[in-house]
């Protein structure tokens, strides 16, 4: 059964109604601070993929492209000011900028790095954040290292509280990126990808442009960070750099594509929602401290045992179902009468 | 700012003692990146478990904590070896090592630390010893003995790495390893075996460099991430595998950060480390002494 991709995105929009529908529907304003966290993570989840599951590069610096949006956001409020900022610059606007200024800078890292060793681009990744933190805290525009405050509107029209509109916003996002992503896989575009990860070596010899192909990933994966990133400091309301370049967000982003399964887009959406639910009761009922011991073992456990994520487990059981049907028939065919 | 010539002085001996310490951090990846090509980015992780299991041990019996250090490196050697065996019959047997490898290897980290914060909580920590207090003086340079002696340790315990590496059968066979499995399963010497002795080594160092770290300054689970960047750079820097080429390079980056956060504030120098990086990843790749 292929769905084209039309049809594809008014599914997704359809669930999309749905799912803001029935939070609606609770009337409890907690469910909306709760999902963003999710969709969020779906966001970030799903970018990672895109270089990470679908090209085979780690990506470590999932919190440095989500913070660069986040603080283009504080940049462009110091600038403009905190009461025109939302009519001069709607949310989607600042999910634009936060893109382009994260997308241009995975770009940079890309060119850098990855025409070495994979390895050498997952390190490089993990010290952009050390340093764009750096570079953060020595910024006193935007706050420094004592963060900064971005009061946000008391409401929206048609829509009620401001967290609601936030929410419906990373909905649409996440919806955004699930679509972009599921293209990528049957694009041309995800064949050369697949072709990296499977023998990048061989892929170059065959004629793959397996540079710009990477570079592509990079791009596209940390512009989709970034706008995930953008909405942030409305959501939070005090933006503090240790809190917005925590590790935290990196390991989530790469827990939840592996715990659900790297080959697709489904992968990081299983993930996401199961690792995301899980961790919301977790910082509700334990402390958050333990909610990170259950990811960081969760993701150890999983590579260890289920390689392929939950998708490879549910694709070996229905295989095995299929062969043990067709063994049964086999049987049956070669002794007729002794199956009752 | 008035230039001056003292400040100058201090800052590059300092660099250069803290360096030998950042020399001591790196041998341990140097050796498992380096040379058995495995990104094992838990090593600061390990570091700290080596701090606290120093400062446990200098709280409750007052032992010296370099001397702790050094006896518990069995521990931490049968914790590398195990950690490879894992590593390798999940990942490397599998050829899965760089996507999944990686990803348990941060997964490690993550355990490590937060079982470290739920155990001890995120107070600073630290160890007593008779070196922490004094400082030594010649003219107008200032050696705190918490850095001398560390330093002097990180030296010692590099040079007999490198005895170990270039002078004993083990050793040659580690760096055998590195240039060609097939030739040393020819020889009949399990490739796998002398992974996971040389993992193993690698581990143990932590041990010690942990000590070294809780004398300089006191320490608390997350302090393991700022060295992250930093190991990686000194490794790449130095040359993957070349141990010479990592303490030129800790070194290096030791007086650069200690330069930086004299003239320019302590909240740059973090930067310096991942300038090195990129610098070297853009320039030369191969490092400093790169085979």
């Amino acid at each position: 059964m292929i769905v084209r991709t039309p049809v594809f995105l008014i599914i997704c929009l359809a669930v999309g109604a749905a799912v803001f529908g029935l939070s609606l529907e609770v009337g409890n304003d907690y469910v909306f601070f709760a999902g963003y966290v999710i969709l969020q993570y779906v966001v970030l989840s799903t970018a990672w993929n895109i270089l990470g599951g679908y090209c085979g590069y780690v990506n470590f610096g999932t919190a440095a492209f989500f913070a660069l949006g986040a603080y283009s956001t504080v940049a462009i409020y110091k600038l403009i000011g905190d009461n025109d900022l939302p009519h001069i610059m709607p949310m989607p606007a600042l999910m634009l900028v936060g893109g382009v200024v994260s997308g241009i800078v995975g770009f940079g890292m890309g060119y850098l790095t990855l025409r070495l060793r994979g390895a050498f681009f997952s390190i490089a990744t993990l010290a952009l954040a050390v340093v764009l933190q750096t570079l953060i805290v020595n910024w006193d525009f935007v706050g420094g290292s004592r963060g900064a405050y971005v009061i946000r509107p008391e409401e929206m029209p048609f829509i009620g509280s401001y967290v609601r509109y936030l929410f419906l916003m990373m909905l649409l996002l996440a919806i955004g990126a699930i679509v972009i992503a599921r293209l990528i896989e049957r694009s041309k575009l995800g064949y050369g990808f697949a072709t990296i990860r499977d023998d990048e070596l061989a892929a170059e010899a065959l004629g793959v442009p397996t540079l710009r192909l990477k570079l592509i990933a990079t791009t596209i994966s940390g512009a989709l960070m970034g706008m995930a990133g953008a909405p942030f400091p409305y959501y939070i309301g005090y933006l503090q750099p240790d809190s917005t370049f925590a590790l935290d967000y990196a390991v989530n982003s790469i827990a939840m594509p592996l715990i659900g399964g790297t080959t697709s887009w489904v992968g990081p959406l299983i993930g996401t929602i199961l690792l995301g639910t899980l961790q919301q009761v977790a910082t509700v009922t334990i402390s958050s401290a333990v909610n990170l011991l259950i990811v960081g073992c969760l993701l150890v456990g999983f590579v260890i045992i289920a390689p392929n994520g939950i998708i490879g487990l549910v694709h070996t059981y229905l295989q095995r179902r299929e062969e043990d049907f067709v063994g049964r028939r086999h049987v049956s065919a070669d002794a007729p009468g002794t199956v009752p | 700012m008035i230039f001056s010539f003292d400040l100058l002085i201090n800052a590059i001996v300092s660099g250069i003692l803290i360096g030998g310490f950042y020399a001591a951090v790196t041998s341990g990846v140097s050796l498992a990146f380096g040379i058995l090509d495995i990104v094992n980015i838990a090593h600061p992780a390990f570091i700290i478990l080596g701090s606290y299991v120093s400062y446990i041990i200098n709280a409750t019996f007052g032992f010296d904590p370099i001397l702790t250090s050094i006896v518990v490196t069995p521990l931490f050697y049968a914790l590398g070896a195990g950690i490879y065996q894992i590593y390798y019959l999940s990942f490397e047997k599998r050829g899965q090592e760089s996507l999944r490898g990686l990803a348990f290897f941060f997964g490690l980290l993550f355990i490590t630390e937060v079982s470290l914060v739920l155990y001890f909580g995120v107070d600073y920590r630290y160890v007593n010893a008779p070196y922490i207090g004094p400082t030594w003086h010649f003219g107008d340079l200032d050696v705190p003995l918490r850095i001398l002696v560390p330093f002097a340790m990180s030296m010692l315990m590099i040079g007999v790495l490198q005895l170990i590496l270039t002078r004993t059968f083990i050793g040659r066979a580690i760096m055998a390893v590195a240039q060609d499995q097939l030739a040393l399963r020819l020889m009949a010497i399990d490739p796998i075996r002398i992974k996971r002795i040389a993992f193993g080594i690698s581990i143990a160092t932590a041990s010690l460099a942990g000590a070294f770290l809780i004398i300089i300054q006191p320490v608390e689970p997350s302090v393991g991430r700022q060295y992250i960047g930093r190991v990686f750079a000194i490794c790449v820097l130095g040359g993957l595998g070349s141990m010479p080429g990592a303490v030129i390079a800790a070194m290096l980056v030791g007086i650069v950060e200690s330069l930086t956060s004299t003239f320019y504030g302590p909240s740059w120098a973090p930067a310096v480390s991942f300038g090195f990086l990129l610098l070297t990843l853009a320039v030369r790749p191969a490092g400093l002494m790169g085979r």
